[in-house]
């Protein structure tokens, strides 16, 4: 397969459609091992759902989390390529996400809801 | 009289060396985190107080219900639409990539013909966005004729108003492909269009994200 001989031609190249800013972006074999690894996950989630005793179990809440936060993250790394993108961007993100979190957390606390 | 170089086209570089438009989508994400981080609170707090029925994961008996109701939420569905929704998250990188290396040669996904083309990608991203919507418009509709609307009980309410607010941001992400795929055919998108292509991914990959966190907390946890 040509491409994947020659990985993604952006990769190893700068990248400048964003004024002044120097990154790569993930190869196609990335992409594809990210759309993979997502559809997995929500695999595994939807079964997690019709499985009685893991819904019984203490651990289902935890885990949906879990595979919710992996899906979250790998999306937001790879495909909006905060990995590869400046650090303000990151900041501009990550920022509002912990105020969002907290916020959020904090309401359930107060509501009885935790 | 201090003077200032302001190029004659375009936008001035800002001290970040980093381009405005790009720092304006970012910010404008950040601030949509809290909204959909608010609407989903609500849903949180407002979880298991309904009154009386539909309920999201429970059936719902006389005297709650005025006739036995199963639980409204239909999983299978909506773990298609959420398969749709991420799919179009490879499409979307897929298409700006495929902008981003225009002309480039044995660009395109395996060197195969026509799968290195933003307006296959493109094209393909907006029908999964409107597909997605589709299954919303199901399910909104089946709701309705099963006696569940916004004013019914207060999980209509948060219900409605959180994946409401979803949906209307995807039917602005497929209008935005739309003018992109348009742009794409009038003209064409190259290398330098790359960053419009870009601040459109990014937004559509953070209603991918939204989903993600809905699908999870709505439909998954019971």
């Amino acid at each position: 397969m040509a491409h994947d001989q020659h990985p993604h031609p952006a990769a190893g190249e700068a990248d400048t459609h964003a004024m002044g800013e120097v990154h790569e972006h993930p190869t196609w074999k990335q992409y594809k091992w990210v759309a993979l690894i997502l559809t997995v996950i929500t695999i595994v989630e939807v079964w997690a759902y019709y499985v009685p005793a893991w819904v019984a179990s203490w651990t289902f809440v935890p885990s949906l989390l879990i595979m919710s936060a992996v899906k979250f993250t790998i999306v937001v790394m790879f495909y909006m390529h905060l990995k590869y993108d400046h650090k303000l961007f990151r900041v501009l993100f990550v920022g509002p996400l912990i105020i969002a979190a907290v916020t959020l957390i904090v309401l359930m606390l107060l509501f009885g809801q935790l | 009289m201090a003077t200032t170089a302001v190029p004659s086209q375009g936008h001035p570089p800002s001290s970040t060396g980093l381009d405005n438009r790009k720092i304006a989508i970012w910010a404008f994400i950040g601030s949509e985190c809290m909204l959909f981080t608010s609407l989903i609170s609500t849903y949180l707090v407002y979880k298991g107080k309904s009154v009386v029925g539909p309920f999201p994961h429970e059936a719902c008996n006389p005297p709650q219900c005025a006739q036995a109701l199963p639980p409204i939420l239909d999983i299978p569905v909506t773990s298609a639409s959420t398969f749709v929704l991420l799919m179009s998250s490879l499409t979307m990188v897929l298409a700006l990539a495929a902008v981003e290396n225009k002309g480039k040669p044995g660009w395109g996904p395996g060197g195969w013909w026509g799968l290195g083309s933003s307006k296959l990608w493109l094209l393909s991203t907006t029908l999964l966005g409107a597909i997605f919507l589709g299954f919303q418009a199901y399910e909104f509709t089946a709701f309705v004729r099963e006696g569940l609307t916004i004013k019914t009980n207060l999980f209509g309410s948060s219900f409605f108003t959180l994946t409401g607010f979803h949906g209307a941001h995807v039917s602005v992400g497929v209008l935005w492909l739309l003018t992109l795929l348009a742009i794409d055919m009038r003209r064409g998108l190259g290398p330098k269009d790359a960053l419009i292509v870009d601040l459109s991914a990014l937004y559509w990959h953070f209603v991918d994200v939204v989903w993600i966190v809905i699908f999870t907390l709505v439909y998954l946890i019971q």
